[in-house]
């Protein structure tokens, strides 16, 4: 924009208006954007971008996934990955607000830390292994039937039914889904696990 | 709360602009005390003494809302003559039983109930953290009490109240949490004078106070507060709980806990509820007035839910299959049972015991002596490493070639990768969509055990054993959809809602249950949720759209009720306190309750209605009774039974303090959990000898830029690089004291552990005069752990285990320390210096400290003056009591 002022000199009158008006301090006391944060200090170059939100595929209206407030998000999806994560405006809770872990959120479900395939490590051994997210399945399930067969407690020494395994214990739910939560009481309570805790006991 | 939940504060600061006075108590001047007006230093530990001196400013000048507290607390409820004060029994209340360090709570009852505390079992009560079952409810009061109105009555909850209190002094506040009397004063006048008809006061909170071993008595003294100044149950009042997790709420209500089934019905034990009828009458108490009455409806759908066409009355629906418990079995415990090699298989699910959990050593070992360990995160975390690179392995303690634990570490989808419900910290769910597929091999929850339990039951067909029919039976037939066979997060939350067997339709309403097997529900508090066959959870009307109450985003439980209790909001006759604060009220010309919100209380019951004598149930409930879960229909100011640490809260010193109770004689909670293991120990508090060599009080809490054990946070680069560094915030007092340079490396130890950070000398931190002698707090970060973009020692390390009575939540808000300059000692240097404290301190770890049976060779030494039971001898052996931990008899 500034380049303009140096054909000072040759700008006629309809120029001249035409670049005073281009000129953001200008625009920004005379027009409708007196702290120049929107309209008034767009240039050129500014005007031909485009906001990831504005080229989205697709918004999922989520929740910020750290503390309890419960912040609400929108998630902008662009060729099938997550392109931006935003305060949703619409919430009564968060106003559109988020805080430095809910902004932080794209980063984390980004990461490139994240670990997206199953590790394996052998009792005594020194390293980890790959191995079948299949075959992992089937393994634990081999181990929970052990673990259960190993510690099962049919009755009390009164004969009061016990039905339960001491030989298994969980933790975690705090993170997670009411209805994920709900699966795995469901199922520990009829495999007879009883250890099943979660965060809301730290 | 600026800190730990901002985008909250941001109505704590609207508040503030429209008038309110914001009072910040806590031991670190944080961001949240930068905007308040007024900013209090408090000795961590000592809340229920700050409070307590509240109380009796309220009662000595006679500020309580009094005709709130006269119709809605039971403020005039006559108690036992039986019942005696901790201000008589030196710290402790009648009923005290030394030999299991509980409570009998018989004399605890009001008066001609003395019976019906379900006393004699408060042992186990504790080891099943009964308390927790009274999240939704009250515990029992059977048929009707005495009362004197006028308040007069020498054994009336208000005079007992304020005799209990009567000490708490300005001047005693001041002795025991180093606040000044001016300060105190001003925090008295502010709350009071901002409370009554036209205004209300709110208290708010964090897990800062659950982690204690009072903390459950904390969070009662607020509520007693409250309730006296006619806060609850109205706009603008109550006492807020701010939660740390997305769902915690969530999985306390449809609990992933060990003591609790959905809906806060409690898991069965076995010598209390060896059938059906008795586990249903447990909850229910035949002849109870309130809500609670139809235990057994809820009971018996979710059974129905649980095992299908396998549950029917005839077969007590399947009540047979459920696992029973027998004494403690939480985290803790299993901790400990995991080092003693009683346990073959672990779960972690989203949860970093290794650096999130107190005595950090001790999860570690008892993770590195499992048979397997699954974890299931998105990133690779402590508690799945620690055989590689844990702390032990620099000690020598843990040998990778040695460690025999199998671990599977399974990768697993965030929250943009599956759809399902949150419910955040005011009981409010909100469904999320799915925006992507999750990468990898990384799946849900969902996906991993409705598979995993596919399997199982595979691999069980044709099983003959009675064991398996629980596995076998179960309704486990969830839809599925896309590329990985995902199940229906909605079909699972239809569930949870509800629905009549016989025609699938969801049900409305809690009421709809129905105890003949007619109608399955998951988590009857949640039924509504899927009303009219509409995911409720999923609203996202605008704010712009509704009013400031907002009933149409998301949906709160029970019945998308915004503010429990809301029929206190209006006066005995029904009428608005005022209409300031009009809320809900009745309707006299339609006949029924009416409001911004879902009110609280039977539609068109009449404030005049009165229950005819005998009346149990929701008929027992009276017109102008508002805590409808309370078997008396009243507010407790004084709680008879269902509190396990006493009927009112009283000032204990932490576990560990450098600090002589100055208010009894019985230095710290009687009747917290203890574990005598041979890892865990307790660092000496006056007047136990030695105290002196852990001098300073250390606190930890939240940093706003990490999350919790930092799992996902600093393995997140902007979060990272904004809090890269482990550290210590020091006093300059204190500084100079020790000799720690800013910037410069400090170590602490306690008897568990030792950790360095670096040293931040700042005046965050102030020095408190505490009962005539300086008292000097550290604070520390908990979110650092050595894996991650940036990494350090766990400030939770330093912990031992000790629980508070009611929930077996650890005191991790409070220990002793030492701190010294400089780094720390590494490989098996350090456990020498462990090791040295704890012989300079008189620590035997595993030793004296536990709440095990006293052993045979305990001499009897002489009687009590507060004889719980006639013929009660002190248990004192050579130094140290087994009761009462301390090394003088109370006498
Ligand atoms: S954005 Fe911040 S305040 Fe809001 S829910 Fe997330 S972590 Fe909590
Ligand atoms: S030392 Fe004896 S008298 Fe004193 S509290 Fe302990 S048990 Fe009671």
């Amino acid at each position: 924009m500034f380049r303009g002022s140096l054909a000072w000199e040759g700008v006629s009158g309809l120029g001249l208006r035409t670049f005073i008006e281009g000129w953001p301090v200008y625009r920004q006391l005379t027009g409708t954007d007196p702290l120049g944060r929107g309209a008034a200090a767009k240039s050129d170059g500014s005007r031909a971008l485009t906001a990831r939100t504005d080229t989205a595929d697709s918004v999922a209206r989520s929740v910020c996934p750290y503390c309890a407030v419960g912040c609400g998000q929108r998630v902008f999806v662009k060729d099938g990955r997550v392109s931006q994560i935003e305060g949703d405006p619409d919430s009564p809770i968060s106003r559109g607000r988020l805080c430095p872990k809910g902004s932080a959120s794209k980063s984390l479900v980004t990461s490139p830390l994240r670990q997206t395939t199953v590790r394996y490590r052998r009792p005594y051994s020194t390293q980890w292994e790959d191995l079948d997210l299949d075959t992992a399945l089937d393994m634990i399930a081999d181990r929970i039937l052990a673990a259960r067969e190993q510690t099962w407690e049919d009755v009390d020494t009164q004969g009061r039914p016990l039905n339960r395994t001491l030989g298994i214990s969980s933790l975690g739910g705090a993170t997670l889904d009411n209805e994920e939560n709900y699966l795995i009481k469901k199922l520990f309570t009829a495999m007879g696990a009883l250890q099943i805790e979660n965060q809301a006991r730290i | 709360m600026a800190e730990a939940h901002p985008v909250g504060f941001q109505w704590v600061m609207e508040a503030k602009r429209r008038g309110a006075k914001v009072f910040h108590v806590d031991p670190r001047f944080t961001r949240t005390s930068a905007v308040a007006d007024a900013y209090l230093p408090i000795r961590a530990g000592t809340d229920i003494a700050l409070l307590g001196g509240v109380v009796r400013y309220i009662l000595d000048n006679e500020l309580d809302f009094r005709e709130y507290v006269l119709a809605y607390t039971n403020a005039a409820t006559i108690v036992s003559a039986e019942f005696s004060d901790t201000e008589d029994g030196d710290g402790f209340f009648s009923g005290f039983d030394p030999e299991t360090g509980t409570y009998v709570q018989d004399s605890w009852q009001y008066e001609g109930h003395e019976g019906s505390s379900g006393s004699g079992h408060t042992a186990q009560e504790r080891d099943s953290a009964a308390g927790l079952t009274h999240e939704s409810h009250g515990a029992q009061v059977g048929g009707q009490t005495r009362r004197d109105e006028t308040l007069q009555h020498p054994r009336c909850v208000y005079q007992i109240l304020k005799r209990h209190f009567s000490r708490y002094t300005p001047e005693m506040v001041e002795r025991v949490c180093g606040i000044s009397e001016a300060q105190f004063l001003e925090l008295a006048r502010a709350w009071t004078q901002n409370s009554g008809r036209d205004r209300t006061g709110m208290l708010v909170y964090s897990v800062g106070w659950t982690q204690h071993s009072v903390g459950v008595q904390y969070i009662r003294t607020g509520a007693i507060i409250q309730l006296l100044l006619g806060n609850m149950g109205r706009p603008g009042g109550g006492v807020m709980a701010l939660r740390g997790h997305a769902s915690i709420q969530g999985s306390t209500d449809i609990p992933t806990l060990f003591n609790l089934l959905p809906g806060y019905l409690p898991m069965p034990h076995h010598a209390e509820h060896p059938s059906f009828d008795e586990w249903v009458d447990s909850i229910r108490h035949p002849g109870q007035k309130g809500f609670w009455g139809n235990a057994r409806s809820f009971a018996a759908s979710l059974l129905k839910a649980y095992w299908g066409d396998a549950a029917t009355p005839e077969n007590d629906f399947c009540y047979g299959y459920l696992p029973r418990m027998t004494g403690d079995h939480g985290t803790y415990q299993q901790v400990l049972n995991m080092i003693d090699g009683k346990i073959k298989g672990y779960f972690l699910l989203g949860q970093n015991p290794a650096v999130g959990s107190a005595h950090g050593r001790a999860q570690r070992l008892g993770m590195a002596n499992l048979d397997w360990l699954v974890v299931r995160d998105l990133f690779m975390i402590e508690s799945a490493t620690f055989w590689q690179n844990g702390p032990e392995v620099a000690t020598g303690e843990i040998v990778p070639q040695e460690c025999r634990t199998e671990v599977f570490f399974l990768p697993a989808a965030s929250h943009v990768e599956k759809e399902g419900t949150f419910t955040q910290t005011q009981r409010l769910l909100q469904w999320r969509e799915k925006a992507v597929e999750p990468p990898g091999d990384a799946r849900s929850e969902l996906w991993f055990f409705y598979h995993l339990g596919r399997k199982l039951r595979e691999k069980l067909a044709g099983s003959p054993l009675p064991r398996d029919r629980a596995l076998l039976d179960l309704t486990w037939d969830y839809p599925t959809h896309g590329p990985h066979a995902e199940p229906s997060a909605e079909a699972v939350l239809r569930e949870i809602n509800g629905y009549d067997v016989a025609t699938g339709a969801p049900l409305s309403s809690f009421a709809e249950a129905r105890a003949d097997g007619s109608t399955a529900v998951g988590c009857w508090i949640y039924t509504g949720v899927y009303a009219d066959g509409v995911n409720q959870a999923a609203r996202r009307k605008s704010r712009h759209e509704q009013d400031w109450v907002a009933a149409e985003w998301g949906w709160a439980w029970p019945a998308n009720r915004r503010i429990l209790y809301n029929r206190a909001s209006a006066d005995p006759d029904g009428n608005p306190w005022s209409e300031r604060k009009r809320y809900v009220w009745w309707d006299a010309d339609k006949g029924e309750w009416t409001g911004y919100d879902v009110p609280d209380f039977e539609k068109t019951k009449p404030p005049s209605y009165r229950p005819p004598s005998g009346a149990s149930g929701t008929e027992g409930i009276a017109g102008d009774d508002p805590f409808v879960m309370q078997g008396d229909g009243k507010g407790w100011l004084y709680a008879p039974s269902g509190v396990l640490d006493g009927p009112l809260p009283t000032h204990y010193e932490p576990v560990e303090s450098p600090v002589r109770n100055p208010l009894y004689g019985q230095q710290a909670n009687p009747t917290r959990k203890m574990y005598a293991h041979p890892v865990n120990s307790v660092n000496p508090s006056p007047p136990q000898e030695h105290s002196q060599v852990f001098p300073y009080v250390f606190t930890v809490s939240r940093l706003t830029e990490h999350h919790t054990a930092g799992a996902m946070s600093r393995t997140v680069s902007p979060l990272a690089e904004l809090q890269p560094e482990m550290f210590v915030e020091v006093s300059p007092e204190l500084a100079g004291e020790v000799g720690l340079a800013h910037l410069g490396w400090a170590h602490l130890v306690s008897g568990r552990a030792v950790i360095e950070a670096k040293v931040l000398v700042t005046d965050r931190l102030t020095p408190l005069r505490v009962d005539g002698r300086v008292i000097h707090q550290v604070w520390l970060p908990y979110h650092f752990g050595f894996e991650g973009l940036v990494t350090g020692d766990s400030a939770n390390d330093l912990f031992g285990i000790s629980l508070d009575p009611n929930v077996l939540i650890q005191e991790s808000k409070v220990g002793t320390c030492d701190v010294r300059p400089g780094r720390r000692p590494t490989g098996p240097a350090l456990l020498d210096l462990v090791a040295d404290y704890q012989r300079r301190a008189g620590i035997n770890p595993g030793r004296g400290w536990g709440s095990s049976p006293i052993p045979a060779s305990v001499s009897v030494a002489r009687r009590v003056r507060w004889p719980a039971r006639s013929g009660t001898v002190c248990r004192r052996v050579a130094s140290i009591c087994w009761v009462c931990r301390t090394t003088t008899p109370a006498l």
